[in-house]
């Protein structure tokens, strides 16, 4: 330890946040993961305390990414600022867009047609196994296991040329517009679907073969990263996140919008509150996800895609406010209206900063790769984190 | 008992591992999986989705004439400042002044494929090309002219 | 028959005749030098390709296939991209330690190459010890890795390197007593013994199940001696960036990249010496008119098929399983390799005194 402080002594190169050793202590370590580390897809910085491999402390340094989307639109119109949201959570741009248009109806109060409300959920289901996909690629990953990564974008990329064709686009769609959907589906999307689901659950029983029943990767998973009930809530986690601690908080189920009341699906609950609890909610949620599509697939009733409204939306003047379930968690949306063609004020509460905040808590005292085990289980998405 | 629990162990562990090696040793014999596409040796037969985003565009008829009425719909819908339509006023044949386009500038550099000025032209004069491989050296090319030089409005398109 | 053996028998007759005997050692020493410089430097080429090919055939990709036929001449266009490249050493760095780290791990990979025999009668050096020479080499590796990421003056070098330091270190033990077995049932260190006692039939096929457990435990322990996942926790691009070698560029990276693929080579060329019968052609008992056949196919096919298996092996476990974390590694070693090894070993003993093998 001795020459190694000397030299950073005498270097000027000392980066921020690491660099000399505690006093007193003697025995610590401060690294910077990130905010150029291929385990934090993206740019989060975390600085960890170190003991040799043990953790003592993580503290997330945010701010690389900020793009002040909340004020930005706060100078667009309620039609514009919904293809912001894409850009927040971009593996979960459908129900990001969702929760925004929602909040805007429900401050118009429009009736959206029944089609509208079938597609959007069809939409939003198709989404989070898009997103639960990319999950479990990059977290296999980031345990050391690559070849998951590459059979995982092979069945998401088929939803993306589902979304290409009916949508437009494969990430950013902006497919969802106050009052119902841009355009009504591509003649196609209804076999495609149906094409899909017959794939996909032949491949998700690989994925099981592949990942889950790995005893290296279970034992990477069990135990680690453990997040009780009673915190889970206090730190606001939502999602995947805090069903595998058994926090029942699936928006689907609690407070139902569109036609989810509708629908038949579990919310799944986990009791192990460890990383592999979080991991088997996800991979669970995929066959549920699979069996919403199923039962609407060919029930999409017949009618409008899209409500009526005026060509210059004005909200009356008050508080709206609606949430929405994405892949990570509760989705906000956050809206104070002066009466005025643009909102006055606008938040978003994103479920990936929440998340983030019990990191710290659930990791004290593991090492170096429980860390990356229990990131890789939290689903961060940085954009999402870090508005 | 300890000795048989150990065993027990070790096995389950080992062929939770044999599976795993199945898995990839399948896809390495099996390369008929395989799902790359050699992008740019395919491009003869790729066919993107005809609601595919790709760059707007502003279509022409063999008479070189538009449907943009210079409304400013479009301008005015999209949220980034891409579209900035320039307007003059043409003498008609009967001395009346009518607006007309001058210029529709497109800057494609700062548009994020919303589809928000497609759906509010009230006139159906632009429309999503599906055009993807925008790449350039100098970004000045990316700012666009949609209407081409010379061109006129539609007869009856109001 | 074409074999090895007369190319190099001629070399030194004729050698012998033309000067007189020092020199000619000298002119021997000088050839089988830049032997071993090039069978280094075809080894890395062929490996890199290979792996490469093997994960995208796993990962339902194509692989390289771009730069010759079917990319044939990837790796070697790699190559001279690292030649080209800037070698920075970093500024706190320590200097001397740092340019001299790649070279120790290139230098131990290339005195492993010493006691191997590549083919029938074609052997650098069959040293009468030839076993305990690998095992004692082989341990000097991780001192290049400790010296580059100590030299480094990077914390994820650091941290790195100690956990190669960790693995290594325990990781031989099992790695010596299964190959040890092979002594035990040999009665011979010398690696051409070892290989001439398995004419009748390979030592896993006549060991019964303790030489199947060893051969298991000795391809387990050497994966994690040559740092290959899932073992690879020296590197672990996902915790610690790229481990030892973060600061290495250009061809000082290169250098520490091709010891790894030319140790992961060694070690499999001797699983398949002490386990497979290295250049022996696979023969059964009395059946004359099968060994006869078998005999047939060249000596240097049978060594590089068998080696090339095994290597296969160790890129399969790479591109299937996770990574282990620190504390499981150590607890694998020494809660069930080791233990396992030992009782084996133990078997492997009884066995040969009783004369119960083959």
């Amino acid at each position: 330890m001795y020459r190694q402080t000397e030299i950073i002594k005498d270097s000027s190169e000392v980066s921020p946040g690491g660099g000399d050793l505690e006093e007193g202590g003697g025995a610590e370590f401060v690294i910077n993961v990130g905010p150029q580390h291929p385990a934090t897809h993206g740019v989060l910085h975390l600085v960890i305390t170190l003991n040799g491999e043990t953790i003592k402390k993580v503290e997330p340094h945010l701010g690389f990414i900020h793009r002040s989307i909340e004020k930005m639109c706060e100078s667009l119109t309620y039609r514009q600022f919904i293809y912001v949201t894409s850009r927040m959570d971009y593996l979960s741009s459908h129900i990001n867009n969702h929760g925004c248009a929602l909040c805007v109806e429900k401050g118009l109060q429009v009736e959206i047609p029944p089609r509208a409300q079938v597609i959007r959920v069809i939409m939003d289901e198709l989404t989070r196994i898009a997103s639960h996909e990319l999950w479990w690629g990059a977290m296999a990953m980031d345990l050391g296991a690559f070849t998951p990564f590459f059979h995982a974008f092979r069945e998401r990329e088929t939803i993306n040329d589902i979304m290409e064709e009916t949508c437009g686009a494969r990430l950013t769609m902006n497919y969802m517009v106050p009052g119902g959907v841009m355009a009504d589906i591509h003649p196609n999307f209804q076999k495609r679907v149906k094409d899909f689901i017959i794939l996909f659950k032949s491949k998700v029983d690989e994925y099981d073969e592949l990942v889950t029943g790995n005893v290296i990767f279970r034992n990477r998973m069990k135990g680690v990263g453990f997040l009780s009930k009673e915190d889970a809530i206090s730190y606001g986690c939502t999602g995947p996140t805090a069903r595998g601690s058994t926090a029942s908080c699936d928006i689907r189920k609690l407070y139902p919008y569109e036609v989810y009341d509708k629908v038949e699906f579990e919310e799944i609950l986990e009791t192990g509150c460890d990383s592999f609890a979080r991991y088997m909610v996800r991979i669970r949620e995929l066959r549920q996800s699979i069996k919403i599509i199923e039962q609407l697939i060919d029930n999409i009733p017949e009618g409008d895609f899209q409500a009526k409204t005026k060509a210059v939306l004005k909200l009356p003047k008050g508080e709206f406010y609606s949430r929405v379930e994405t892949a990570r968690g509760e989705f906000g949306v956050y809206i104070v209206s002066e009466g005025g063609a643009t909102p006055y004020r606008i938040r978003f509460r994103s479920p990936g900063f929440s998340n983030l905040s019990a990191l710290d808590h659930m990791i004290r005292g593991g090492k170096i790769g429980d860390l990356i085990a229990a990131m890789g289980t939290l689903d961060l998405v940085i954009p999402d984190i870090d508005r | 008992m300890f000795i048989v629990k150990y065993i027990k162990e070790v096995w389950g562990a080992v062929r939770s591992l044999l599976k795993g090696m199945r898995m990839t040793g399948y896809y390495f014999t099996h390369h008929k999986e395989i799902i790359t596409q050699q992008y740019p040796d395919n491009k003869a037969i790729l066919n993107l989705p005809e609601r595919f985003k790709g760059e707007v565009v502003m279509p022409h008829n063999e008479n070189n004439e538009h449907a943009c009425t210079g409304c400013t719909a479009c301008e005015l819908a999209c949220p980034n400042g891409t579209i900035k339509v320039i307007t003059k006023f043409e003498i008609m044949p009967d001395g009346k002044k009518k607006k007309a386009i001058d210029k529709l500038v497109y800057h494609l550099e700062l548009c994020t494929m919303c589809n928000l000025c497609i759906i509010a032209c009230p006139t159906d004069a632009i429309k999503m090309a599906q055009t993807f491989e925008h790449s350039v050296f100098d970004r000045n090319q990316l700012t666009k002219i949609l209407n081409n030089p010379g061109s006129k409005i539609r007869e009856g398109v109001e | 028959m074409w074999s090895l053996s007369k190319i190099t028998d001629t070399i030194q007759n004729w050698l012998n005749q033309t000067f007189n005997p020092t020199w000619a050692l000298i002119f021997e020493m000088l050839i089988v030098g830049v032997c071993v410089i090039s069978l280094f430097a075809i080894l890395g080429l062929i490996l890199v390709l290979m792996e490469r090919k093997v994960s995208a055939w796993m990962q339902i990709r194509l692989g390289p296939n771009r730069v010759g036929p079917k990319g044939m001449f990837q790796s070697l266009a790699d190559t001279v991209k690292l030649l080209v490249k800037e070698g920075l050493t970093p500024g706190g760095a320590d200097k001397l330690l740092f340019n001299l780290a790649p070279f120790v791990a290139m230098i131990v990979a290339m005195l492993l190459m010493a006691p191997i025999a590549f083919a029938k009668d074609f052997q650098m050096w069959d040293l009468n010890i030839g076993v305990l020479y690998v095992s004692a080499i082989s341990s000097v590796s991780v001192i290049g890795i400790l010296m580059a990421g100590w030299a480094s003056n990077n914390k994820y070098s650091l941290l790195g390197a100690m956990r190669s330091g960790a693995q290594i270190v325990s990781y031989e033990l099992s790695a010596g007593l299964s190959a040890l077995a092979i002594v035990v049932l040999t009665g011979s260190l010398s690696v051409s013994d070892i290989i001439y006692s398995q004419a009748d039939g390979w030592w896993i096929f006549k060991g019964h199940i303790p030489a199947i457990i060893a051969f298991v435990t000795f391809i387990i322990a050497v994966t994690a001696e040559t740092n290959r996942a899932p073992f690879d926790l020296a590197e672990a691009e996902s915790e610690l960036t790229a481990g030892f070698h973060t600061e290495y560029s250009g061809m000082k990276f290169a250098l520490f990249f091709l010891a790894e693929y030319v140790n992961v080579f060694i070690v499999c060329a001797i699983g398949a010496t002490l386990f497979l019968g290295g250049w022996m052609p696979f023969h059964i008992g009395n059946w004359q008119g099968f060994n006869h056949v078998m005999d047939f196919i060249p000596s240097s096919i049978w060594f590089f098929g068998k080696t090339f298996f095994l290597i296969f092996v160790i890129m399969w476990f790479r591109w299937t399983f996770p990574r282990l974390r620190i504390d499981q590694l150590l607890n694998l070693e020494w809660k069930y390799l080791l233990p396992i090894s030992m009782i084996n070993l133990l078997l492997i003993t009884a066995m040969a005194i009783l004369k119960w093998h083959f």
